[in-house]
């Protein structure tokens, strides 16, 4: 536990958000050092840091980057703090408490990809937090950090903030651009992807909250100093979000590649009541269960996928032994068919399905065939719509059921 | 009578668009001023939205519809919305539930007759370290038992 915190370090101290306090700790000499070299020298620095997405895929940000075409302009950035993923609740406190790292972050984007125009989608619940970066951005503009000219370096840039208005799906890349356009957040088909035609037919790169906050640090230290951190193919470091049944539930920043089970033992404090585990949700409500014997699997993109799981926005969720696996994913299910989209038939009808499958066995009138149909159902939902919420609702019933098939079988009486 | 921003809310809004290239895009900051300016988004509020913005009223209202959050005729003057969604369930948000709806006597999907509550469930509010948690019009309540809800509700005028 010897490491200390870089994008959480002052979110406890008081004025954190405040941009006297943001310049008193080094603020904006990252943003400072972007400008003052080649756009494409600070897409190569963020590609060697091998920084990678924090918001659920983890694809590499300097090479999405790399992916707007020279040639067509505007280019767009979304920020996207829509956190919608339940269990996470990471960069609520960047905005809350540390706005201007991700403002800083914003404007090292910005000048990599040469955009003038940024939008942070907010969701909509995070009144406080929307105000709190617009204060942000006001006291950025009086100091000639956001608009036109900024740092006299001729470059303008504008930052917006556009709240959502409750629906998960926004959060899902395309679903967010659809959204700002003034639309139901109905996702879009990819090919062709954001980068080369997003936001308003222009190329749009869409990072998350954290991802950003990583930047200011990433310019200020170095792609190796990043590096230094985390396994070889997932470096850094990232905020997990600890919920469910721990003693200590909260939101910790730890290297890439920390055991899971010194995250819930030792940063959590363990188990609620000294329990036992049943399972661990690892990475937001659409990643597969690990289970008690797999504590010892590392937090990083790779381990969780060979583990057929995802490091996901790394919302770990603890479920101990008295949870009700049927109960669990019933909720989970109702919680995806209410944010389906409605646009696709496999997950607007398949959430609605696998609900009321689950919901039946729950209330004891389950039958024996429902097991198999509820497995069916899920292979037609997957890899069949626009988006991958039908994805993220069909990995956590397979897994729940797969793993926890006897709790199933239990309820079903015939 | 069909109704109208004040002088403030036009600047406002005059000011969002600025920020797009075309006027559609400022359809959801547009329909939370109106939010602000007559407390809640109905019909007429989206006829007015649909004008300034030269879309159909039909438009306006099927993006509204599409989203939960914004403010409705029917909700009460303090918005309860309690997370249901697993990480609160496992922290007894249920029995927050229950316990709001016997104390206000309503149901979910109701409000109190003298229009001061409304009661919601909804989806995950990212709060689920401070489980369980609900929000009442723009503020958060977390970590909450019964008794911390009676004081909160009995706090609000």
């Amino acid at each position: 536990m010897a490491f200390e915190p870089v994008l959480l370090k002052y979110i406890n101290i008081e004025n954190s958000e405040k941009m006297d306090f943001y310049l008193s700790h080094n603020g904006y000499e990252g943003a400072k050092k972007a400008l003052s070299m080649d756009p494409k020298a600070v897409t190569e620095e963020v590609k060697a840091s091998g920084l990678r997405g924090r918001g659920g895929a983890g694809f590499p940000t300097g090479l999405k980057w790399s992916f707007i075409p020279a040639d067509k302009k505007p280019v767009y950035l979304s920020c996207n703090a829509d956190e919608s993923e339940p269990g996470t609740f990471k960069d609520r406190y960047i905005l809350e408490r540390d706005p201007h790292e991700l403002l800083e972050g914003i404007i090292i984007c910005c000048w990599a990809i040469q955009s003038n125009q940024a939008y942070i989608y907010i969701r909509g619940e995070f009144t406080l937090g929307a105000k709190i970066v617009n204060r942000a951005i006001k006291e950025a503009r009086e100091k000639g950090y956001i608009g036109k000219n900024i740092f006299g370096k001729g470059f303008d840039l504008d930052v917006f903030v556009m709240r959502g208005a409750g629906a998960y799906i926004c959060g899902e890349e395309t679903a967010q651009l659809t959204s700002i356009e003034g639309s139901r957040g109905n996702p879009k088909l990819k090919p062709p992807f954001p980068a080369v035609v997003g936001l308003f037919g222009k190329p749009t790169i869409i990072n998350n909250v954290e991802t950003l906050a990583n930047l200011p640090h990433i310019m200020n230290k170095g792609a190796d100093w990043h590096k230094s951190f985390g396994t070889e193919k997932s470096p850094g470091f990232k905020i997990f979000s600890v919920s469910g049944h721990v003693k200590k539930p909260g939101n910790y920043e730890v290297p890439l590649g920390t055991p899971l089970r010194e995250i819930i033992y030792e940063y959590a404090g363990g188990v609620l009541n000294d329990k036992k585990i049943k399972a661990v949700i690892p990475g937001g409500s659409s990643t597969p269960l690990i289970t008690p014997d797999q504590l010892d699997i590392t937090m990083d993109y790779e381990s969780l996928q060979a583990a057929g799981s995802m490091l996901g926005s790394g919302a770990i969720t603890v479920l101990d032994e008295d949870v009700c696996m049927v109960d669990a994913i019933w909720n989970l299910m109702r919680f995806y068919h209410h944010e389906s989209c409605g646009q696709c038939t496999p997950c607007r009808e398949g959430t609605g399905w696998l609900e009321k499958l689950v919901r039946r066995i729950k209330m004891g009138e389950g039958r024996k065939e429902d097991l198999d149909n509820i497995l069916e159902i899920c292979a037609n939902m997957q890899g069949k719509t626009i988006c991958v919420l039908s994805d993220a609702a069909a990995m956590p019933m397979k897994s729940y059921l797969n793993t926890f098939k006897h709790e199933f079988e239990a309820m079903i009486r015939d | 009578m069909s109704k109208q921003f004040s002088k403030e809310k036009m600047d406002e809004y005059e000011e969002i668009l600025t920020h797009f290239p075309n006027k559609k895009a400022a359809l959801l900051p547009t329909l939370r001023l109106v939010e602000e300016e007559f407390g809640y988004v109905d019909t007429e509020g989206c006829k007015l939205v649909a004008d300034l913005l030269d879309l159909s009223p039909a438009y306006v209202y099927g993006v509204l519809t599409f989203y939960t959050h914004y403010n409705r005729e029917w909700h009460g003057r303090y918005r309860i919305m309690v997370c249901a969604t697993l990480m609160c369930a496992l922290k007894d948000s249920l029995e927050i539930v229950e316990h709001i709806k016997k104390k206000l006597n309503i149901e979910i999907g109701e409000r109190t007759a003298d229009g001061k509550f409304s009661l919601e469930k909804v989806e995950c509010l990212a709060s689920c370290g401070t489980a369980p948690a609900i929000q009442i019009n723009e503020d958060y309540y977390e970590n909450l038992t019964p008794e911390k809800v009676d004081k909160i509700l009995n706090d609000l005028k």
